[in-house]
């Protein structure tokens, strides 16, 4: 089994440290403590065109661009894992242009960027933890008008948020709202977790680590000062709930984690397994042992650099 | 109506001018809790900009306009807060659109559309909204089995009774209608206007009706109001004022009628 990989990078001289200009990264700085000091609300900024498009990450890019320091060590994750292209692109952009050391480890690092997944050990008050956001405001899907959404943000009028989970209700039976669930933080402003499942949502409450979201095509970045409440939306008598499933993770055994469903061959076998790499790692690594954890091709799958 | 009480509207000189273009001006009623004044007048008369200016939605070059909110408060509706204004449009006012599209929200269900005003001033328990939904469904005469159908799918007269339901719901005791039977066929307008007769009756609600169609506020209206070139040309009691007109244009109004 490896160890989580840690990197010294070399950091290329041409470029700017972490890409942008010091006056850019000001920009988004401001813009970052404006987040903090109005929890969930979206705050403007002049997004910059980054070196890849719009869907990739950019305004997360454009968040950790403007917090990291040379001392830090990155993690970056996509869908909870550290080795998909997206994840893989990003880490390697940062290693280029800041030569900071990055991990796999959740545990080891001072700064996470996240497209879906909340890390399932519980972060600390020394880490930050940056969202990829690709729609910022969580009324769009009934209010397109930016200049009335805007107004109701700033009246507190979220009376529609409750209509689309009794959408929901009305149609499925519960609220079947997965992902990009709405939360409400510090008991003001609805924020959109996008597009993070639900499950995650109630890590992101009082959480002692710093969430900062940053949507680039939209040009928004918001923000979860630590320990800071954050409560899903729900109905009285249709509370929020967990999903749960039915298996434990095949390779660690977790039953607490948030799993994938893996398919293993074309007969329709299929197990389901951590969807936090580094967790189920970590997880083995103490000893934990799942049901198919003996078989051979997914220790070669989950030990992968 | 009752001497005692208070007017829930009171406009007061009220003009609104569309840059040196007159909308309408010179306007001053009181509209009295329970009273359901008609405005009549052919397109261009101002009655439209009367209506959206008493509602709050065009702001009055001169003149005010107040109303009582229910906790007896007399309040400028073009002065008071947005959030003020808000509640005061979803708790105390409901305003029934011409076109049904225009009042409803086509991509949620029935359902939400009549929960929405519920949801909006705080309700949190989907089962009473829900069966307060079903209950303004039978109240207004459509089948609460398509609770959950798109507006889309029902026919214009009943997205009109939806509209109606969707404003009810919260028991605002005053309501602003703009041509609310216009566009819908003879025999399906003659029953929505039984059924808006019914619950403004029932209700006690106050009401005021836009239209250019003299039986609508012959079957609604207690006074009337009549207008010309953005001018109240003749006001008085709708029997009164249909059966012997004062105004030569009044009288132009209901001959016109009559023969047709
Ligand atoms: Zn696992």
């Amino acid at each position: 089994m490896s160890q989580p990989s840690e990197t010294q990078g070399a950091w290329d001289p041409s470029y700017n440290f972490a890409f942008l200009d010091e006056q850019t990264k000001r920009m988004i700085r401001r813009a970052i403590l404006k987040a903090v000091a109005i929890p969930g609300y979206q705050a403007p900024f002049a997004s910059r065109e980054m070196p890849m498009p719009y869907g990739w990450g950019t305004g997360g890019i454009q968040v950790t661009a403007g917090v990291i320091g040379p001392d830090d060590v990155l993690k970056v994750i996509d869908q909870g894992s550290d080795d998909t292209t997206n994840a893989i692109s990003i880490r390697k952009f940062f290693v280029r242009t800041t030569g900071v050391r990055t991990t796999e480890s959740t545990g080891d690092a001072s700064i996470i960027q996240t497209r879906h997944r909340i890390p399932e050990s519980p972060l600390r008050e020394d880490q930050i933890l940056v969202y990829q956001v690709p729609i910022p405001e969580p009324l769009r899907f009934l209010e397109p008008r930016e200049t009335e959404t805007r107004q109701m943000h700033a009246l507190e009028d979220y009376g529609l948020m409750h209509v689309k989970l009794y959408e929901d209700i009305a149609r499925h039976g519960h609220i079947a709202t997965s992902y990009a669930y709405p939360v409400k933080v510090a008991g003001r402003y609805v924020m959109d977790p996008s597009p993070t499942p639900k499950f995650d949502n109630p890590k992101m409450d009082r959480c002692p680590a710093l969430q900062l979201f940053g949507a680039g095509r939209e040009k928004r970045i918001y923000a979860i000062p630590p320990y800071t409440e954050v409560k899903s939306l729900d109905f009285d008598d249709y509370p929020f709930e967990l999903p749960t499933w039915d298996a434990a993770c095949a390779l660690c055994g977790d039953t607490h984690s948030f799993l994938d469903e893996v398919i293993l061959d074309d007969a329709g076998g299929r197990m389901f397994v951590c969807s936090d790499t580094d967790h189920c790692r970590e997880r083995r690594a103490n000893g934990h042992v799942g049901p198919a954890a003996a078989a051979a091709p997914f220790e070669t799958m989950s030990a992968a650099p | 109506m009752i001497g005692a009480a208070q007017p829930i509207l009171q406009a007061d000189d009220v003009a609104h001018y569309y840059g040196r273009h007159r909308g309408c001006e010179h306007v001053s009623f009181d509209l009295f809790p329970g009273e359901v004044m008609g405005v009549v007048g052919e397109s261009g008369s101002g009655k439209s900009t009367l209506l959206s200016t008493l509602y709050g939605r065009l702001t009055p070059t001169a003149g005010r306009v107040t109303c009582r909110t229910r906790t007896d408060e007399s309040v400028d509706i073009h002065t008071i807060s947005e959030p003020e204004r808000r509640l005061l449009m979803r708790v105390d006012w409901a305003f029934v659109h011409q076109n049904p599209r225009d009042g409803l929200r086509m991509n949620v269900s029935a359902g939400a559309n009549v929960g929405e005003r519920l949801m909006a001033v705080g309700e949190r328990h989907y089962g009473d909204i829900r069966s307060k939904a079903i209950d303004w469904l039978e109240r207004v005469e459509v089948d609460a089995e398509r609770i959950d159908d798109l507006p889309a799918t029902y026919s214009g007269g009943m997205q009109q009774r939806l509209q109606i339901a969707r404003n009810l719901v919260t028991g605002p005791r005053l309501i602003f209608m703009d041509e609310p039977t216009g566009g819908l066929d003879v025999s399906v307008q003659a029953r929505l206007l039984d059924l808006l007769r019914g619950l403004v009756t029932d209700l006690g609600l106050s009401a005021i009706v836009v239209t250019h169609d003299l039986a609508v506020v012959r079957l609604l209206a207690h006074r009337l109001l009549v207008m010309r070139k953005g001018r109240v040309v003749e006001s008085g009691l709708t029997d009164q004022v249909l059966d012997d007109p004062q105004h030569p244009y009044s009288q132009l109004l209901v001959s016109s009628i009559l023969r047709t």
